[in-house]
């Protein structure tokens, strides 16, 4: 993990609701995933980091800059500091974009470039909206616009100003399926080459893993766990982190080959046939996910089937969670398959036992490696 | 009509015109304070500010003249600071006009700025703009046209203005007549096509704005 730029300490709690507290949050250089359930906290945390909100207390740091300070002592009060958000320099995108209704997008850009000269805010407008692809939409309201244009407008809105710092608030959420796998694709390079320290709020583990290098896992309002993105999904440090991030296997992987829109890929031992329609082309490094739900298991000795994988597997544990049972296997790399209990008690389920695991092509998902 | 009756409907326009343009600043601030912010004591402020809705306007006109008179406390310091008068004055008429119809403006446009929602304030904030950018480029475009319905709204009021006006301005012809002022008194002396004519003129003019200030507030919805 690269050096903090960024680090928190607050609590924050709103009459009513539930207590956020985060403690030693830090953010490196590239991009932090603050990911979590919907209701743990992320969007007041974000809130918060943008001046946005006001903590009850704590401190939040910036480089060398104090943005915010309030000890818990109510009788020393004088030792508080808020830097108001328009001083922060963190551009903000809202889950909602909030474009301003009554400007265009050229007017919408232009808003946060008030201190710059006319000629050079023009300019940079143009080549903002250029470079995320939105050259002749200069002139349209926000209500012309579709939504992934809305969102493209927003991030070039916050972008546009330089700022210091980068926060989105489900930058993907409110788009449709097919818009938000292709903008997930062009904000992962958009977020690359515009180096600057982002933090992006997610709920949907694919984009954290397609978008992030580093995570923060928040639950119930704290922030439970800390680290490398593929770390932090792939090792959960305890079982809170594991409930909200490892219902899914996550096993890095490389491309062997792509044909007729089918990919071979070589996850640990195992050769696995998935669905290269998102890839781009020069892709070899991937993340190939499984849902623990899509996996099937038969007896050793079956027959033929229509899913594509079949996977020799060793089983190493068998878990009863509710009505279901979470079995984790070893074939060439570990997956973990979700059961009923009478599925389980039909094949005769237990340590060291051997099943085909199968799985259908288009349920092993693939996401090119975040370099 | 008469030369004398346009110059009655120029006076009263250029009256209601001038009680606008004070009522503006204080309103626009009041329903912004009251829309976006608490502090103790605003339910209070509220009251205040909605009294002359409901007070007999004549009672307002009391209320105006004991303040503004020589011997006011406002009157006073006015005419020893400024050797400026009001009661009985066309100040006198602005003032009463103003007082009578800032309640109305105040409600259209705390209710337009209520609506704004305010994350396109806080965007704007987190873009680098100050309180007094945010309300000018953000809040008020987007409050516009409830704001300008109650504009209509208390440009209207002012029109029609009678009560207070008596009051602390009086019946001076040419100096603080105003149309409902002088349609009272051609009713008095017994000119009814006169007060007909004056009151058709009113009708016209009150029929236009609240006309103009619904559309607006429909399209704003």
């Amino acid at each position: 993990m690269s050096t903090a730029v960024l680090t928190a300490t607050f609590r924050k709690q709103f009459p009513g609701g539930p207590e956020i507290a985060v403690d030693n949050f830090c953010v490196g250089r590239g991009v932090t995933v603050l990911f979590g359930a919907s209701g743990s906290g992320k969007t007041t945390v974000l809130r918060c980091l943008a001046g946005l909100e006001i903590p009850n207390e704590g401190e939040i740091k910036f480089g060398g800059e104090v943005w915010f300070e309030q000890s818990g002592r109510r009788h020393t009060a004088k030792s508080e500091l808020f830097l108001p958000p328009r001083l922060r320099g963190a551009g903000f995108v809202p889950q909602d974009y909030a474009l301003f209704p009554h400007l265009t997008v050229a007017g919408n850009l232009r808003y946060g470039l008030k201190e710059l000269p006319a000629a050079e805010a023009g300019l940079r407008v143009a080549e903002t909206l250029r470079w995320l692809g939105l050259e002749g939409l200069e002139n349209r309201w926000p209500r012309e616009l579709s939504g992934g244009q809305q969102q493209r407008v927003a991030l070039a809105r916050a972008v546009a100003r330089r700022p210091r710092l980068l926060l989105l608030d489900e930058p993907l959420a409110a788009l449709d399926t097919p818009t938000r796998l292709r903008l997930r694709g062009e904000l992962r390079h958009w977020l690359r080459e515009l180096r600057i320290p982002t933090i992006l709020v997610t709920h949907d583990r694919q984009e954290a893993l397609a978008l992030g290098d580093d995570v923060v896992v928040l639950h119930h309002g704290l922030n439970v766990q800390h680290g490398a993105l593929p770390e932090v999904f792939g090792r959960p440090a305890n079982l809170a982190v594991a409930e909200i991030t490892a219902v899914e296997t996550i096993q890095s992987g490389k491309i062997l080959a792509i044909r007729e829109g089918l990919a071979t890929v070589l996850a640990g031992t195992a050769r696995l046939t998935a669905l290269a329609l998102d890839l781009p082309p020069d892709t070899s490094e991937v993340y190939v996910c499984i849902r623990a739900e899509d996996v099937i298991l038969m007896q050793a000795n079956s027959v033929q089937s229509s899913p594509r994988n079949h996977l020799a597997a060793t089983v190493q544990a068998v878990n009863r969670k509710g009505s279901l049972v979470l079995v984790t296997l070893d074939c060439g790399f570990p997956l973990t398959a979700w059961l009923t209990q009478a599925a389980c008690d039909e094949l005769a389920l237990q340590a060291g036992a051997q099943v085909v695991a199968l799985v259908k092509a288009p349920q092993v998902h693939l996401l090119p490696f975040a370099r | 009509m008469s030369g004398a009756e346009w110059q009655l409907v120029g006076f009263s326009l250029r009256m209601a015109l001038a009680s606008l343009l004070l009522v503006l600043p204080i309103g626009l601030g009041l329903a912004w304070w009251l829309a976006r912010k608490h502090w103790p004591g605003k339910a209070l402020v509220e009251t205040l500010v909605s009294l002359p809705l409901v007070l007999p306007p004549v009672v307002t006109g009391l209320v105006l003249l004991q303040l503004f008179g020589r011997r006011g406390w406002v009157g006073s310091w006015l005419h020893h600071t400024f050797n400026c008068d009001v009661v009985f004055t066309w100040r006198a008429v602005v003032l009463a006009l103003a007082a009578m119809s800032l309640p109305l403006f105040v409600r259209a446009a705390r209710t337009a700025f209520e609506e704004v929602d305010v994350k396109f304030e806080q965007l704007a904030r987190t873009l680098g703009a100050g309180e007094w950018r945010v309300f000018f480029t953000i809040t008020l475009p987007l409050a516009k046209r409830g704001v300008l319905a109650g504009m209509l709204l208390a440009f209207a009021r002012a029109l029609g203005e009678f009560g207070a006006t008596i009051m602390v301005a009086g019946n001076i012809p040419g100096r603080t007549t105003t149309l409902p002022v002088a349609i009272y008194q051609a009713v008095e002396n017994g000119e009814d096509a006169h007060a007909w004519l004056l009151a058709g003129v009113s009708a016209v003019i009150a029929f236009a704005a609240v006309f103009v200030s619904e559309h607006l507030l429909r399209r704003s919805q």
